[in-house]
């Protein structure tokens, strides 16, 4: 079983379908689909609440989405812990600022990187919450639920992601 | 123990949440998809990873979510959508997601495998980006969030068959599509 948990890559079809039963488990247990951007807007309210003060709360945005630390919020910490523990047990945990196939096509200067990533996070921070849900909640949970928007935005995620990836790598002239 | 009170129990449910998150991030890394190179080669249509990965938890989860949901275990939590919602924001979505080269998951599991440039450019600018949808949403919402609403709200109402017909042919279409990769060495 050690062995097991130190490999450092498993079958993508074992992995998917331990992720289809934690979702399942996740219906059951916690009466909640999986997924992760909600729990960024619950962080940004929570810090804009440090700087700014209960009236945060009155924004109409925090009416629908409560900025506390609930089940939702503990997801994030709980993914940073779990892919941490993953990658210390095989041995692939790496401090790392510019991935290498990044570095292949634009160089291995961090700023750049950092700016870029940056530009790519504030647009994946505003799209999770337009489209309500990201890959985990639109295109996992929504889907096994037979949900019509939850297939439309997964698919309109991979249309707009393979047009952007296509485009930064120069595979479309 | 009763599931609706384990549902109502707030302190249950914290730690549940966390114990959620530990194993997805888990599975995450193990899967490859906390990489940068696995999730663009997804997006350069070179390595199919991300998708086989998300086409066998969707199979999975779709035979379980509706047994349990016939047997009233569980509930759907299926909800509203509209073009302007579901298509536009998964546009941005996706510019931002070949941008970075991680979603907000595997951005979170990118962190716990020591990828900086997920911490300092994804984890923070999904932040601001947050913020600045939290800041649009009440002109946002008055208008094109609910521009053409869809009215059929899951695929059996879509296209009118039993739900048991739709789960069965989605995991059908899964596996072939899943053995058409294996065929063509994607």
């Amino acid at each position: 079983m050690n062995g097991f948990l130190a490999l450092p890559l498993w079958s993508p079809y074992i992995t998917g379908i331990c992720i289809g039963l934690l979702s399942i488990l996740a219906f059951v247990l916690s009466d909640r689909p999986i997924g992760c951007s909600t729990a960024f807007v619950k962080t940004q309210g929570l810090i804009e609440r440090c700087f700014r003060g209960e009236k945060v709360g009155n924004k109409e945005y925090y009416q629908k989405v409560t900025p506390r630390v609930d089940w939702q919020f503990m997801i994030i910490p709980g993914i940073i812990i779990g892919a941490f523990l993953s990658s210390f047990l095989s041995g692939s945990f790496a401090i790392g600022i510019v991935p290498p196939l990044w570095a292949d096509r634009f160089g291995d200067t961090p700023a750049l990187r950092i700016l870029v990533a940056l530009a790519g996070g504030i647009l994946l921070g505003v799209g999770s919450r337009w489209a309500g849900g990201c890959t985990s909640g639109h295109g996992i949970s929504g889907t096994l639920q037979l949900s019509v928007g939850s297939i439309l935005s997964a698919l309109c995620f991979f249309i707009g992601g393979i047009a952007t990836a296509m485009i930064l790598f120069g595979r479309i002239a | 123990m009763n599931l609706e009170t384990l549902h109502a129990d707030e302190r249950a449910q914290l730690v549940l949440g966390l114990l959620f998150g530990i194993a997805f991030g888990f599975l995450l890394q193990k899967g490859g998809v906390t990489t940068y190179a696995v999730i663009m080669g997804q997006l350069l249509l070179t390595d199919f990873t991300v998708f086989r990965i998300m086409a066998s938890a969707v199979a999975t989860g779709l035979i379980g979510f509706h047994l349990l949901k016939h047997a009233g275990i569980v509930r759907s939590h299926v909800r509203d959508a509209s073009l302007g919602s579901n298509v536009i924001g998964g546009l941005i979505f996706g510019l931002g997601f070949g941008l970075l080269g991680y979603c907000p998951g595997t951005v979170a599991g990118a962190v716990g495998q020591g990828s900086l440039d997920a911490l300092f450019g994804g984890v923070i600018g999904l932040l601001i980006g947050t913020g600045i949808f939290a800041e649009l949403y009440p002109s946002l919402n008055r208008s094109i969030l609910s521009w053409k609403p869809v009215e059929k709200k899951t695929v059996p109402e879509l296209l009118g068959l039993p739900e048991w017909i739709v789960v069965a042919g989605g995991v059908v279409l899964i596996v072939l599509i899943l053995l058409l990769l294996d065929m063509f060495g994607l």
